[in-house]
């Protein structure tokens, strides 16, 4: 009998909790974006997790495309990570306030 | 033939119109010319239209332009109706109108807007006819307006004196409370028999009650009184004097003023159904007579004395039209017509010929400097005093004699106001013509001036007018008079006992010895005086105090009732109210704002929070 | 009680992927060296691509590998080295008011709320389900197969879309990142004034010659 699903839904939910609260509690922006690829990951993890469940391989293939998107993401979101520190010399969020009301 | 007919209203409208659109290109003679032309050409279409009724079997034709309004139940055609009645009234509005024309060509010479004054001019002859000429009320309420809006223009044409546009305003104000009467009949009239034209409303006044055919008459007689200048709203007429003296000639004497009187008269189908609101018309008139002759004989100013005497006059007409004379009053409204454009006319020439002066204590002894206006305007006085054989002996006589047969109080009145007719033109015509000459102060020493051939011309041919207009309807000349043409536009009216001839030659006599005392006490009184504190009441000169009590009851009150919106519901309740709301939803704001701290964490945490609440209320669902 | 349900190495391997995944992630946000944050995400990353072979899922676990673990955390170390932003200034400061409990409270009562919904509900009882119409999926090699049949039939536009996608996120990371050229434009320019002056300056000089003759 192999693993059930609910355990690995289990891993994801606190692999998610884990990134939302470092996205919560982390000032650089580097680093929210590495919690922001675990929440992903514990999707995937999901998503994988209900292809096999439901015996669809629909799952997987969002799973791809979700990696693809994040690639992308993660490419455009350190550009512009470059580009603040390269005006401000930090990649503290919390600097970065301007739109405040 | 009847297709003249539509040319009588158009022609003036198109002299308005190309003046408008070209006169910065025309000269000023030009445009005097154009605008004398179209009106005299529109007086032209009148005569032929005149004969072509005369000639025809039937008296009543329309002429239906367009469609102007059709809605639901409501179609009002643009439509002109020719009958005795509007074609009588057409001619003598184009006629005089064609004079006035060519008399204010002159009279206006030298003034800055002189384009304009002719505009205007054109303006309101159009809306005069199409007063006059309409088939329905809506029609001729258009005209109704259209007058009143070119009088007002034309009263406040000296704008830039005070006097001359709050006259302009006054006029505009008074015109429009009688309007509401005239909307009011509209809408009652309406209401009961789905129709507006006259010959529509005509036949089927069985659908109207005798309380609403009173109610219609009442509201038609408010509106008379505003446009004509009655009890309670006639002290718009003398302040209408500010206005150049050919507008008070041609609106505010022969034509405009005589609106409502043709009002009454149209509606006389609707009239015959109340005597109540005929006696109340009697009444209104015959009261209005007395008190504005007794106000002239104490004005100073000679315009004013003509303007009150017009009111005097027009209550004649309304005192007939009440005893159900319709005939007798539009005769006075013809031959008033044309002796009081004479009066305006020659005071204005006597007033052209002093430089503007119209204070009657600074002139006197004109009559050897003016030798064509001193005769015209000795006719005119002669006319409107009653004496015979003039015009203004047999259209008054007319009149008085129709209401000694219904109504003999009212009749005292009438002869008494006659009295005071002949006393108040003598003293006027003593004043200005006979005594010393007092003017020098104000022509500096100067020979006073005859006026210009354009201004003499309509003098002598108004004075001819006044001499034989009385041939229009002469007692003995049944079959053949005014009364005999018009009379089966008229409504229903029960017949009088008949007037034998001895009566008529008593009444006549009574006529003249009315005259007669008036004129020998003016004499006596005026022929060395100047002023006079116990002729001229300052009760009477002050217009009986009937502005002052308007001002007490109804101006000062609106005043403090607006200074009240103005200073404590506008400022407090509006201002608090617009203020309040925009000052808390900026409080609330600048206290909502310290949440968008820019504080990228903080709005997660939020989206984090508001996922717990979803979340915690599933859970809460599940259990 | 564990053996007696499931066969030992299923559960062994389940245990470790869960373990490296859980102090990866836990190391990427404790961490106040970025670099160590960077490799702790390895580790919580190769964790997920062993949980994706648990499951069949051989081809994603390859991509996790290669892509997250290889492309997407060098590109990371790449910047933290670049930026030289070794360590965060005042890691242990937190300057927002009870974010911290906030952020932990919110989190643990969402996983916890989820976890229990989850073990409500009968689609993760671990049932397969027969009525999603879905591909059995198959193991080992047939299962690229089907991942790619699916990637270049059913979701052929997708894929489509995110080529362009990523040809966009390129162009904006060059632009985004691209060195601006401030102090070369400035030298450019001052070239260009002075070369502008001398201009004015020769004319000058010609128009006093001409005022001179």
């Amino acid at each position: 009998m192999t693993i059930p699903v609910s355990w690995f839904l289990v891993l994801a939910a606190v692999l998610f909790g884990v990134g939302a609260f470092g996205v919560l509690t982390r000032r650089s922006a580097l680093i929210m974006f590495m919690c922001i690829e675990l929440m992903l990951n514990a999707v995937n993890l999901t998503f994988v997790t209900f292809a096999r469940t439901m015996s669809d391989i629909g799952g997987q293939t969002t799973v791809f495309f979700i990696m693809v998107v994040a690639a992308a993401e993660v490419t455009v979101g350190l550009g512009i990570v470059v580009a603040v520190f390269r005006r401000r010399s930090s990649t503290s969020v919390d600097e970065l306030s301007e739109l405040q009301g | 033939m009847t297709h003249l007919a539509p040319l009588i209203m158009i022609l003036p409208l198109a002299g308005f119109l190309f003046v408008l659109l070209n006169g910065r290109s025309l000269g000023n003679r030009s445009v005097g010319v154009i605008a004398t032309g179209v009106v005299g050409l529109s007086f032209l279409a009148s005569v032929l239209t005149f004969v072509q009724v005369l000639h025809d079997h039937s008296r009543e034709v329309t002429v239906n332009l367009f469609t102007w309004i059709s809605v639901d139940t409501l179609h009002v055609p643009a439509a002109i109706l020719v009958d005795p009645l509007s074609i009588t009234m057409s001619l003598f509005v184009t006629g005089i109108s064609t004079l006035i024309h060519w008399y204010s060509t002159a009279y206006m010479e030298g003034e800055k807007d002189f384009r304009k004054f002719f505009l205007y001019l054109n303006l309101f002859v159009f809306s005069m006819l199409t007063l006059v000429l309409a088939n329905n009320l809506v029609l001729t309420f258009v005209g109704w307006e259209g007058v009143g809006v070119c009088s007002y223009w034309l009263v406040s044409y000296y704008f830039d004196r005070d006097a001359a546009a709050s006259a302009g305003k006054k006029a505009f104000i008074y015109n429009r409370v009688g309007d509401v009467g005239l909307l009011v009949a509209m809408f009652l009239l309406f209401t009961h028999t789905h129709t507006l034209t006259y010959l529509g409303v005509f036949s089927s006044t069985s659908l109207l009650s005798p309380t609403v055919a009173t109610l219609v008459v009442l509201a038609l007689l408010l509106a008379a009184t505003g446009k004509s200048a009655q009890i309670p709203l006639f002290n718009w007429l003398p302040d209408a004097m500010e206005g150049p003296t050919p507008v008070s000639a041609l609106i505010h004497a022969a034509t405009m003023v005589t609106a409502g009187v043709y009002l009454l008269v149209r509606m006389s189908p609707v009239l015959a159904l109340s005597s109540s609101g005929r006696m109340s018309i009697a009444i209104i008139g015959g009261v209005t007579a007395f008190v504005a002759a007794t106000i002239a004989t104490a004005q100073k100013d000679i315009k004013k004395v003509l303007a009150f005497s017009t009111v005097s006059q027009i209550g004649y007409m309304v005192l007939a039209v009440g005893v159900g004379a319709y005939g007798a009053a539009i005769f006075l409204m013809v031959s008033h017509a044309f002796f009081k454009a004479l009066l305006f006319l020659g005071s204005g020439s006597v007033i052209h010929s002093l430089g503007g002066e119209q204070d009657m204590r600074k002139m006197g002894g004109l009559a050897r400097w003016l030798p064509l206006t001193f005769p015209t305007f000795l006719i005119g006085w002669l006319t409107i005093s009653g004496v015979p054989p003039f015009a203004g002996f047999w259209s008054k006589g007319d009149v008085l004699t129709n209401v000694f047969t219904h109504n003999k109080p009212l009749w005292v009145l009438g002869v008494l106001t006659a009295i005071l007719t002949a006393y108040y033109m003598s003293r006027l015509f003593v004043l200005t013509f006979r005594g010393s000459e007092r003017f020098r102060e104000v022509t500096h020493q100067h020979d006073p001036h005859e006026s210009p051939v354009a201004m003499t011309v309509p003098l002598l041919i108004l004075a001819v007018l006044s001499v034989f207009g009385g041939v229009l309807d002469l007692p003995w000349a049944h079959g053949f008079s005014l009364t005999h043409f018009l009379a089966p536009t008229f409504g229903y009216v029960a017949p009088s006992a008949a007037q034998s001839t001895t009566l008529q030659t008593g009444l006549a006599l009574v006529d003249v010895a009315a005259a007669a005392i008036g004129l020998f006490a003016a004499f006596t009184i005026w022929r060395n005086r100047v002023e006079s504190a116990t002729f001229e009441k300052p009760f009477f000169e002050h217009v009986w105090h009937w502005d002052d009590a308007y001002d007490a009851t109804l101006a000062r009150p609106l005043a403090t009732a607006a200074q009240f919106s103005s200073d404590v519901v506008e400022e407090r309740v509006i201002d608090g109210a617009v203020e309040g709301l925009g000052g808390s939803v900026r409080r609330s704001g600048e206290g909502i704002r310290k949440l968008q701290a820019g504080m990228v964490r903080q709005y997660a945490l939020a989206m984090v929070l508001g996922a717990t609440v979803i979340v915690v209320y599933l859970v809460g669902r599940v259990r | 009680m564990l053996a007696t349900t499931y066969a030992i190495p299923d559960v062994l391997v389940f245990v470790s992927a869960a373990v490296m995944i859980l102090v990866g992630a836990v190391g990427v946000i404790a961490m106040t060296n970025p670099v160590h944050s960077a490799l702790s995400l390895i580790l919580s990353l190769l964790g997920v691509a062993v949980a994706f072979l648990e499951q069949s899922a051989d081809f994603l676990a390859a991509v996790e590998i290669i892509v997250y673990a290889g492309a997407i955390v060098v590109l990371f170390l790449f910047v933290i080295m670049f930026l030289g932003v070794d360590k965060s200034k005042h890691p242990h400061v937190e300057p927002l008011v009870g974010q911290r409990w906030f952020a932990g409270l919110g989190v643990a009562i969402t996983v916890a709320g989820v976890i229990y919904l989850m073990a409500n509900s009968h689609w993760v009882s671990g049932v397969l389900s027969a009525s999603t119409g879905g591909t059995a999926l198959a193991t080992g090699a047939g299962n690229v197969t089907q991942l790619g049949d699916s990637v270049f039939t059913t979701y052929l536009l997708a894929f489509e879309a995110t080529a362009g996608l990523l040809i966009i996120a390129v162009v904006g990371a060059v632009l985004l990142a691209r060195r601006e050229r401030t102090a070369e434009v400035d030298d450019v320019d001052d070239d260009v004034e002075e070369t502008a002056a001398d201009a004015g300056r020769f004319d000058e000089d010609v128009a006093s010659q001409e005022v001179e003759s």
